[in-house]
C-alpha cells in the first residue's frame, strides 16, 4: 500500500488539477465522471447487492435470538446473551483479521478440518465465495448488537398484554409473531436504516482482508475502497472526493427511498 | 424528516422488568431453544477462542501444530509471544495502545461535551434558524461518515494538519447522531417548568444547566460518551487516511499495517503473524473487560437508541 501524501502530485490529464489554485467548474465534471465510471458503478452494485442479502439475514438472526432470549429468563440465557453480544466489543478491523486467519488455507481450522477428510476447504475469500466470506464476518460482528437493541425493545413491552393474549387462547408462537414483532417494529426499522448506511460504506473489512484474498478484493471492490485507492495510490484527491460524495448521494437516496416505502409502518425520522 | 415522536425517556425502561415474566411451560420448546442458542454461542465465540489459543503457540505450532487450530499445543508460548509483541519494532505496539487510548478519550469526551451542549440548546431554546438547523442535523445523521474522510483530508492538508493528532481528534468531535440523541432525550427528560423555576429563583443560564439539567441528563450522557469512545477506538478509515507517521497510529491501523507486511513477504512473515495474533488478543482484552463491567450502561444506552 503506497501512501502518497503530497496533495500537489501531478494528476492524470483527464483530472482537474490543483486544489489550491481554485478549480471550481471541474466539480460537476468529476461527479459526471464518477457516475459513468464502471469501477465506481461496479462497487455501488456490489454494496447494494450485499446490503439486500446481508441485512435480512442479520435481522432474522438477531430477531430470532432476541425472541428466544426474551422468552427464556434463565441464567444460561443471560450468559448466551452476553456471548452473542461480545463480538460487538471487538473493532471491525480486529474481527476481520480474526476471520482472515480462520479462513487461511495455511493455518486456519477450516483447512485442518478438511484435511481430516483429505479434502481442500473452500477458500472463502476466493472469487466465488468472497461475497459469503464477507457476509459471515459482518454478521458475526453486528448481529449481537442488533439483537440487544431488539431485546431491549422487547423488554420494554408491558407484559400484561401477553397475559391478555393468553387468556384469549394465543399460543407462544402467536404471541411472538402477532404481538412482539409488530411492537418492536420501530426498533427493527432503526436497525435497518443503520445497517443500510453502514453496509453501503463498506470499507474496513474488505480493506483488511484484501492482502489475503489473492486479488479477489480489487482496489475498486467497494466505492469507499475505490475512493481510498484513487486518493492514496494514484493521488487523484479531487476525483476521490467526488467518489466519496457520489457515494454519500447514493446512501442518502437509498435511505430516503427506504424510509419513504416504510413510512406507513411507524417511523424513525419521519 | 423534522420531528421525532417518542413516548418516554427510553433509557428508563430497561431495568423495570425481567423477573415479572415467566416462560411458558412446555419443555420441548425449551430444548430446541437452548440448542439454537448453543449453536449460536459456539459460532460467536469460536473466533475469540481461536485467537486465545493461537496466541499461546510459537510459529511452528501456529503453522504445523499437532493438536489443530482450536486447541493448545505442547509448547505454551504465551509469555515469549508477549515479549516479542512488546519488543518488536522498538516496542511500537505500546505506543499504538497509548495512541488509541488518547484518541478515544480525547475524541470521545470532546464529542460528548459538544453533543450535550448542542442537544440541550436545540431542545430547550427557541432561536432563529432552529428548525432549519435541526433538519440539517437529521440529514447529516444519514450522510455516511466515510464520505467526509477524503474531503476532510484535503481540507486538513491545506491547513497542514494531516499526520498530526488533530487530524484524528478534530473530525471525531462531530457526532450528529449523538446530538440527535441528546436533543430527543433532553426534550423529554428535562421539563421546561423546572428550568423556569430555577430561572425565577435567580439562577443564571449556566448555573441552571449545570445544577438542574445536567443531573437529569446523566444516563444519556453516559450513553453518548460510551458510543463516542467506542466509535473513535474502532475507527479505521479516518486514521488510515490521515496518518503516515507510524508513531501516531492507533492499534487498528497499526495491526492493519503489520498484516499487510506479513502477507506481503511470505518468507519473513511467519514470526510477524504470531505477533499480530497476540497483538489482536491484547488489544481486545481491555475492551471485553470494559464491556462486561459496563454492561448495565450499554443496555440502557442501546434502548435509548431504539427510540419509539
Amino acid at each position: 500500500m503506497s501512501h502518497a501524501r503530497a496533495v500537489d502530485t501531478p494528476s492524470p490529464p483527464n483530472q482537474p488539477t490543483a486544489l489550491s489554485t481554485g478549480v471550481v467548474v471541474a466539480g460537476v465534471k468529476n461527479y459526471a465522471t464518477a457516475f459513468t465510471d464502471p469501477s465506481f458503478l461496479r462497487g455501488v452494485w456490489f454494496v447494494l447487492r450485499f446490503a439486500v442479502v446481508l441485512i435480512p439475514v442479520q435481522m432474522l438472526v438477531s430477531l430470532a435470538v432476541a425472541l428466544v432470549l426474551d422468552a427464556l429468563t434463565t441464567h444460561l440465557a443471560r450468559i448466551a446473551r452476553l456471548m452473542i453480544f461480545l463480538p460487538y466489543a471487538i473493532p471491525a478491523v480486529i474481527g476481520a483479521l480474526m476471520w482472515g486467519f480462520l479462513y487461511s488455507p495455511t493455518f486456519g481450522p477450516m483447512q485442518q478440518l478438511a484435511n481430516i477428510f483429505g479434502a481442500n476447504a473452500p477458500f472463502l475469500l476466493g472469487p466465488d465465495l468472497v461475497f459469503f466470506g464477507l457476509m459471515n464476518v459482518v454478521t458475526w460482528q453486528w448481529a449481537g448488537y442488533y439483537m440487544i437493541i431488539i431485546y431491549a425493545a422487547l423488554q420494554g413491552i408491558d407484559s400484561s398484554i401477553y397475559e391478555a393474549a393468553r387468556m384469549d387462547g394465543a399460543n407462544a408462537w402467536q404471541i411472538a409473531f402477532r404481538i412482539k414483532v409488530p411492537m418492536v417494529s420501530s426498533a427493527l426499522l432503526l436497525i435497518l436504516v443503520f445497517a443500510l448506511i453502514g453496509t453501503l460504506q463498506f470499507f474496513s473489512e474488505p480493506q483488511i482482508l484484501r492482502p489475503l484474498s489473492n486479488g479477489t478484493i480489487t482496489p475498486d471492490f467497494t466505492p469507499n475502497i475505490y475512493a481510498f485507492s484513487q486518493a492514496f495510490s494514484y493521488a487523484n484527491f479531487n476525483y476521490a472526493s467526488a467518489i466519496s460524495f457520489a457515494l454519500g448521494i447514493v446512501v442518502f437516496i437509498a435511505v430516503y427511498v427506504f424510509l419513504f416505502f416504510t413510512r406507513k409502518r411507524g417511523s424513525v425520522f419521519t | 424528516m423534522t420531528t421525532t415522536s417518542i413516548d418516554a425517556p427510553v433509557g428508563a425502561q430497561t431495568t423495570s422488568r425481567g423477573n415479572g415474566r415467566r416462560p411458558q411451560p412446555g419443555s420441548g420448546h425449551h430444548i430446541l431453544a437452548y440448542l439454537f442458542l448453543g449453536v449460536l454461542v459456539v459460532y460467536f465465540f469460536i473466533p475469540i477462542w481461536w485467537l486465545f489459543v493461537a496466541s499461546t503457540k510459537d510459529a511452528a505450532g501456529l503453522f504445523n501444530g499437532s493438536s489443530g487450530a482450536l486447541w493448545f499445543d505442547e509448547t505454551f508460548a504465551l509469555l515469549p509471544n508477549l515479549r516479542n509483541l512488546f519488543t518488536y519494532n522498538e516496542g511500537i505496539y505500546l505506543r499504538w495502545v497509548a495512541n488509541s487510548l488518547f484518541y478515544a478519550i480525547a475524541g470521545g469526551a470532546g464529542a460528548t461535551v459538544l453533543c450535550v451542549l448542542a442537544g440541550y440548546g436545540f431542545a430547550k431554546f427557541r432561536f432563529r434558524g432552529r428548525r432549519v438547523m435541526l433538519a440539517i442535523l437529521l440529514g447529516s445523521v444519514m450522510v455516511p461518515l466515510t464520505a467526509l474522510v477524503i474531503p476532510t483530508f484535503i481540507l486538513f492538508s491545506n491547513l497542514h494538519l494531516t499526520d498530526t493528532v488533530w487530524a484524528v481528534i478534530l473530525p471525531s468531535l462531530l457526532n450528529p447522531f449523538g446530538v440527535y440523541l441528546m436533543q430527543v432525550y433532553t426534550a423529554v427528560a428535562v421539563p421546561d417548568e423546572l428550568l423556569d423555576a430555577a430561572r425565577v429563583d435567580g439562577a443564571g443560564e449556566i448555573k441552571t444547566f449545570f445544577r438542574v439539567a445536567l443531573p437529569l441528563l446523566r444516563p444519556a450522557v453516559v450513553t453518548v460518551l460510551l458510543l463516542s469512545i467506542v466509535g473513535v477506538w474502532n475507527n479505521f478509515f479516518l486514521p488510515l487516511a490521515m496518518l503516515a507517521n507510524t508513531k501516531l497510529f492507533p492499534i487498528t491501523v497499526g495491526l492493519g499495517l503489520w498484516q499487510g507486511q506479513a502477507s506481503g513477504n511470505n518468507s519473513g512473515g511467519a514470526n510477524l503473524w504470531g505477533i499480530i495474533i497476540i497483538g489482536a488478543l491484547v488489544s481486545v482484552i481491555p475492551l471485553i473487560i470494559a464491556f462486561l463491567a459496563l454492561q448495565k450502561y450499554w443496555q440502557g444506552g442501546l434502548s435509548l437508541g431504539a427510540l419509539k
